[in-house]
């Protein structure tokens, strides 16, 4: 096996110290702030940062990134300005970027792998492209020193789940509930219990993700997950206006309840 | 009369795609971990009722005494004086709900009860897919929904009314384009909270494997059936070109795979000269599939723009941008306002009011006809894929708009 790259021996250190792992999404581009943003989530106590490359058919999204996918494209954002941005702003916790396989494909895998990497961002979610389709990818992505991280689902057979942890790096994503993302009320069952399987035969870290809204379900995902990544009760809150203080406010108010502190 | 394949490496044309459910660079199956294994499972269970005589039978009666197979096919004898060539029709028109829909839903809707699924959703662009989902749902006893741009159910109200009368419910798209390909968006976001009880009845030959090669042989039908019509009329010969309408594509295919790998046809799509995925599309992921897209440079998928609510898609499935890549079939366009003629113009000279889809195929022939492309004398089947009632009022509308 190779050596974890760098996301991944920044988390497992993290883990490893007893902290669970709190991951923000926001998408990128999508207000004049975002990058103060950023900032602002890093100073909150994020362990990393998602940031979604907007794409105009966002298929495992709801409502609430949907809509800011939609505003991100109508300020003219593009891979390569956004890109191009976080190349140019430094950050103080990994990034790591999600987005739909056709941007990629559209301007090549190897050019968008080294794009990536020279904006400094160390993962990669690509929610369309499963296993079965992951190679070429996979093989620019570690060419440009890019960890490639894979999805797990609730719907995912024990040896399929096995598989696909096998080849994830940075961290293992478990798809919290059937379902695109977007903010429930109540913590799906299913979200500690896809954890579980995953926590059970790898030891990269497990962060849970979709339907995690709130800190008491983070709390309760994290019983079993190293950490949470939490997109739209945040891009709502940012949709609304809440600015990098608002927004900071929020995830601040996630890492007090992971930690305890609160 | 029997022809000798057009490859002798026993490789088909239009073949199994295998595991990876490949056609050359183009298919596969592009989906959230979350779909993958309701993907397989279908691919499964489609396998094994392809291969299951009982269910073939079954398939066969339904489509014989509910759906009205086999459609004939009918010469246009005016319409073949007035262009040069001689003209068949192949008349999907007459099946029942008015289109060849009904081919791949009543196929679907017998395997998403053998599979113990309770519930169909479906996307529709026209309404005829949804309306033929519909259908199936009702004569399978099962719940239907319907997911439909908003923009499509004004412009199709009646098809909404129809396929609420049965038994379905319509819900209207508000993201992207609130067209067609907003409306696979969300039927494939539903369908990942819904997937323990629930078919996603996909209405073309496009989406992940195993859907553009299963509807295709749901809709090959079409083409076993005009073969050995045709071949009856003309002493055993073949047409010298077939022609369909191409949206996602599954009239085409269905035709095609009647010709496609026996026949000296040449297969001609054509796609709405607004959404010509094959002509200006350039390869990409979207809704599943790697195939041919109408996309920006930096990768956006751009709005089709087309009178026909069912050819309004910036895709292609993607097994004619295989057959387009290798040369086997031909893609052309027609604009909106020579479909209008061509829908004018076949209810004049033959008595058929055609879809506004099929009037594509239609208005590309009579286009060509007597040039290079198309030479006077040849023979021409046109897979008429629907019937016009639908378009009417949107017709009026735009041929008259003071009345
Ligand atoms: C009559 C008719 N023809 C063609 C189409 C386009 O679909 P496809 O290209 O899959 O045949 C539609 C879609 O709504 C239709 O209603």
């Amino acid at each position: 096996m190779s050596t974890p790259g760098r996301l991944e021996s920044h988390l497992r250190h993290r883990r490893d110290n007893g902290q669970k792992l709190l991951v923000p999404y926001i998408t990128g581009g999508m207000d004049d702030s975002w990058l103060v943003t950023l900032d602002a989530l890093a100073e909150a106590g994020a362990d990393a940062i998602e940031v979604g490359i907007p794409f105009s058919d966002p298929m495992i999204d709801g409502a609430v990134i949907q809509q800011s996918s939609l505003r991100a494209l109508e300020r003219g954002t593009t891979p390569e300005s956004l890109l191009g941005e976080l190349a140019r702003h430094e950050l103080s916790v990994p990034v790591v970027a999600m987005t739909y396989y056709n941007l990629i494909f559209r301007a090549g895998l190897d050019r968008v792998a080294g794009m990536m990497a020279e904006a400094g961002v160390t993962g990669v979610i690509i929610p369309d492209l499963p296993l079965e389709e992951f190679e070429a990818w996979e093989t620019a992505a570690s060419g440009a020193g890019l960890a490639t991280i894979l999805l797990v689902a609730p719907s995912t057979p024990d040896q399929r789940l096995a598989a696909i942890c096998e080849r994830s790096r940075g961290f293992v994503y478990a798809v919290g509930r059937m379902g695109v993302t977007g903010e429930q009320q109540e913590l799906a069952a299913s979200a500690q219990e896809v954890a579980g399987r995953i926590t059970a035969v790898c030891d990269t870290p497990v962060c849970v993700g979709i339907g995690v809204s709130n800190p008491a379900q983070a709390v309760a995902v994290c019983e079993v997950a190293d950490g949470v990544i939490v997109g739209s009760a945040l891009v709502r809150r940012l949709l609304e206006g809440a600015g990098p203080e608002g927004a900071a406010d929020f995830v601040g108010s996630l890492r007090s309840a992971l930690d305890g502190t609160n | 009369m029997t022809t000798t394949p057009l490859r002798t490496d026993g490789t088909r044309f239009m073949g199994d795609p295998g595991e990876s459910g490949r056609f050359g660079d183009f298919g596969g199956r592009f989906v959230p971990e979350a779909l993958v294994p309701a993907c397989l499972e279908l691919e499964a269970a489609f396998r094994d009722a392809w291969a299951d005589p009982a269910f073939r039978s079954e398939l066969d009666d339904l489509l014989h005494r509910f759906g009205g197979r086999p459609t004939p096919i009918t010469e246009c004898r005016r319409l073949s004086a007035e262009t040069g060539l001689r003209i068949f029709l192949k008349r999907e028109d007459l099946a029942h709900t008015g289109s060849h829909k009904i081919n791949n839903v009543v196929g679907q809707g017998l395997l998403a009860r053998r599979m113990g699924k309770t519930r169909l959703i479906a996307e529709t662009g026209a309404g005829q897919h949804g309306v033929a989902t519909a259908t199936a749902a009702a004569l399978f006893g099962m719940e239907c929904v319907v997911y439909m741009g908003e923009v499509d159910t004004q412009r199709q109200a009646l098809n909404v009314f129809r396929m609420e009368l049965l038994g379905a419910e319509v819900r209207p798209v508000m993201s992207g384009s609130r067209t067609l390909k907003d409306a696979v968006n969300d039927a494939m976001r539903a369908w990942v909270a819904e997937v323990e009880d629930t078919h996603y009845c996909l209405g073309s030959v496009m989406g992940p494997h195993p859907y553009p090669w299963m509807v295709r042989e749901f809709q090959s039908v079409i083409g076993k059936e005009a073969r050995e019509q045709f071949r009856g009329l003309m002493d055993g010969s073949d047409p010298d070109l077939v022609v369909a309408c191409a949206g996602g594509g599954s009239n085409a295919a269905g035709i095609f795979a009647g010709f496609a790998d026996q026949a000296d046809s040449r297969l001609i799509g054509v796609e709405a000269a607004g959404g010509a995925a094959v002509s200006n599309g350039i390869p990409g992921v979207l809704h599943g599939m790697r195939s041919a897209l109408i996309q920006d440079e930096a990768g956006q998928i751009q709005e089709a723009e087309s009178i026909s609510a069912g050819l309004d898609y910036p895709g292609i499935g993607p097994e004619h941008a295989y057959l387009s890549s290798v040369g086997r079939a031909e893609y052309r366009s027609a604009t909106d306002d020579e479909v209008l003629d061509a829908f004018q113009l076949l209810a004049r000279t033959e008595g058929i009011i055609p879809a506004l889809e099929s009037a594509h195929a239609l208005a590309w022939v009579v286009k060509a006809a007597g040039t290079e492309d198309l030479p006077t004398g040849s023979t021409v089947l046109i897979n008429l894929s629907g019937r016009g009632d639908k378009d009417v009022a949107q017709v009026r509308d735009v041929l008259r708009p003071d009345a």
